[in-house]
């Protein structure tokens, strides 16, 4: 009698607390936190437009979630990681914030996904370039969404190999970021026949880049690679057209190029450039639907990552809705079963290490007699299947492959 | 071809160029600082966000009015010195003759408010400006290709330099200056308005500033945040020159480009650090700077 009284009151109870990991929504409320770069170098990538994404992704989805109600918190991480470590902090335990978005410098991601993995909750990276956000520090507790510097190498360094780039100048931002690009590109390049004859490390920020365009136009190298990002970009592209680099017959590529630079740098500047991108907003009817909406929101075409965040938040929101779950293992699984099919990607899907994989697309920024907009700056010239353009996971650092 | 240390003498000869280049930006920054301090003992911290001003209200008179770059060149400085006139009478005034310390901390937070604000409206990519048509293009040099433009920058900036140089120390009106702040009492006893020339002077070295952001706007990417990086080391260049001297800021601007652009060559790494070090090694050997007084 009394065992049979203790195994009906375990199984009650376990079935209680299944019931509570498997198919409620903690507190009748998703809560979502938005976390990026809101007045620094990156504002303009993802910043406040970013959260603009999040809520017409949220608003696109009815507001609520299986009768509970969504909110959002937002804040600037000062591209800090100690900052956004503390915000990240204090949203998984005090707040109940059930998923981290946006996360946009590396090492402020980096930082992150440590305390999602320690407090059981789920993050998705939308603005971040490194790679080994889903290799080394690969987490069960994050996904990498829209692009990483592997694709980034292999679709802007392998083309421009194949046009003939054979000798390589790479000009490189100094620091972790910048040491990684140059890696990934020296290591495609040299797959592809060529070789890097010299590399300049420039201190970060640079304003004046003369110097270094000339010692670029002096070294004879085919190519002159900026494994940079943001002003810095921009500073060199400008200043590398002041001084004639291209005149001179040197091919000039740019490894991080966001539609946000290409757009301050204007078509007479930038033409030419290949780069690689995760997303452009003139691909397809879809594509020009959803940047209509939200330019009349910010005055703005978006770049890739505000694309990517309204993208994975209906992924998320949906997956929350048909598991009736919030907790992050159960969402998260729901996503990887669940092949992504949106204006952002087709037949996308996330692997195990959290790598969202999908295409990618080499662009060419247009002329100014080919653009006939402030913002018809790219020609898409060829979509890079995703099993090619992301690291494949037999080379995989990732914990969570290598220990299956 | 001869060489240096491995480095072909015409990559250097190309070097020595854009370092005083990017030295005459250096020079025509810190010379405003050094008149603001030599003449007015303020600690300017919002020079960055003047030069960053002078840069923006030359592209965005372009875009509002299609004023063109001649009389953004000198329209912008006006503008700008303008505004730093209001600043002076309505909030520097009344912390004059307190400890420099106020005079850092409020016009550093002027310079961050002036920035957090352009930034939430323009954003931080940078706004674009194209070259006037007269400077597209360049010169072969043999050493190197010169664009016209950075010839051009050279020019601007010396004559500007020279003739501050010549209105404060040649002139009866910069001896009425260097006078009024010497002892401003005195000054205004033989019947000069002394706050009215303090307005002027500060007023003047804004105008300074925006003047090498009107400069900078065709070649730099004219944002919000553009002043806050120069203004630390256009610091260490007045530091270096010796507060207060004028030729010194304008010598010590040219010189400290040409230190630095080498570096870019030899150790690119440390380019950034150059100037901080040579700052160091001035301060231990002679702390009122190679053209200061010695106290």
């Amino acid at each position: 009698m009394t065992i049979t009284k203790k195994l009906l009151t375990s199984a009650v109870a376990s079935a209680l607390l299944v019931g509570s990991a498997q198919a409620e929504i903690s507190d009748n409320t998703v809560k979502i936190g938005y976390l990026a770069d809101m007045s620094g170098t990156y504002r303009d990538l993802a910043g406040p437009n970013g959260q603009t994404a999040l809520e017409m992704a949220i608003a696109d989805f009815g507001g609520k979630v299986n009768g509970a109600k969504i909110e959002v918190v937002s804040a600037d991480d000062r591209n800090s990681p100690d900052s956004a470590s503390s915000t990240a902090r204090r949203w998984v335990e005090n707040e109940n914030v059930d998923l981290i978005a946006g996360l946009v410098a590396s090492s402020v991601t980096i930082a992150v996904s440590n305390i999602l993995e320690e407090s059981g909750k789920l993050g998705i990276v939308s603005g971040s370039a490194a790679s080994s956000i889903t290799n080394e520090h690969c987490t069960p507790n994050h996904i990498h969404y829209v692009y990483d510097t592997y694709p980034l190498a292999n679709g802007t360094a392998s083309a421009v190999v194949k046009e003939g780039g054979k000798t390589w100048f790479i000009l490189t931002a100094d620091y972790a970021f910048g040491h990684a690009l140059e890696g990934d590109v020296t290591r495609v390049v040299e797959e592809n026949g060529g070789e890097v004859i010299q590399t300049v490390r420039h201190p970060f920020p640079t304003s004046d880049f003369s110097s270094f365009i000339l010692q670029a136009q002096s070294s004879g190298a085919d190519v002159v690679a900026l494994a940079n990002a943001g002003a810095d970009t921009t500073n060199a592209i400008t200043t590398a057209g002041e001084f004639g680099l291209t005149q001179s017959g040197q091919t000039l590529a740019a490894l991080l190029l966001f539609l946000t630079d290409v757009h301050a740098l204007g078509a007479q500047s930038a033409q030419g450039i290949q780069l690689t991108t995760g997303w452009y907003w003139d691909m397809n009817d879809e594509t020009r639907a959803w940047s209509d909406r939200f330019m009349e929101k910010t005055g703005v075409r978006p770049t890739m990552v505000h694309a990517g965040i309204y993208s994975s938040t209906i992924q998320y929101l949906n997956a929350v809705k048909a598991t009736g779950s919030d907790d992050a293992q159960t969402v998260r699984k729901q996503m990887m079963d669940t092949p992504i099919n949106d204006m952002f990607a087709k037949n996308g899907y996330i692997r195990k290490d959290g790598r969202m994989v999908h295409d990618m697309y080499l662009a060419e920024v247009k002329t100014p007699e080919e653009s006939e907009s402030e913002w018809d700056l790219y020609d898409i010239v060829r979509t890079i299947p995703g099993e090619e353009a992301y690291r494949p996971l037999s080379e995989s650092k990732c914990k969570l492959v290598t220990q299956n | 071809m001869t060489e240096i240390l491995g480095v072909p003498v015409a990559v250097l000869s190309g070097q020595l160029m854009l370092g005083v280049i990017n030295g005459s930006f250096y020079a025509l920054l810190s010379l405003g600082l050094a008149v603001i301090f030599g003449l007015l003992k303020i600690i300017n911290f919002a020079h960055g966000a003047m030069y960053m001003l002078g840069a923006m209200c030359t592209v965005l008179m372009f875009d509002a009015f299609g004023i063109n770059y001649w009389v953004a060149l000198f329209l912008a400085p006006v503008v700008v010195g303008c505004f730093g006139i209001v600043l002076e009478y309505f909030l520097l005034r009344r912390i004059a003759g307190q400890d420099h310390i106020y005079s850092l901390l409020l016009t550093f937070g002027i310079a961050l408010i002036l920035q957090g604000v352009l930034t939430n409206i323009y954003g931080v990519s940078g706004l674009r400006y194209s070259m006037p048509e007269v400077f597209r293009g360049g010169m072969n040099l043999g050493f190197m290709f010169l664009p016209y433009y950075r010839a051009w920058v050279i020019v601007a900036a010396l004559v500007v330099c020279f003739g501050t140089w010549f209105l404060i120390e040649k002139t009866r009106l910069g001896s009425y200056l260097r006078a009024g702040t010497e002892d401003s009492q005195l000054m205004q006893g033989f019947g000069i308005n002394v706050p009215l020339l303090i307005s002027l002077t500060y007023g003047f070295g804004v105008m300074l500033a925006a003047f090498a952001g009107a400069l900078a706007a065709p070649i730099y990417s004219v944002s919000p945040v553009m002043g806050s990086n120069i203004l630390i080391v256009v610091f260490a260049v007045v530091v270096i020159g010796g507060m207060g001297s004028i030729a010194g800021a304008v010598i010590t601007g040219l010189m400290m480009g040409v230190v630095e652009g080498f570096t870019k060559v030899f150790y690119p790494e440390g380019s950034a650090a150059v100037i901080f070090l040579v700052m160091v090694v001035v301060l231990l050997i002679r702390p009122s700077g190679l053209f200061g007084k010695e106290a």
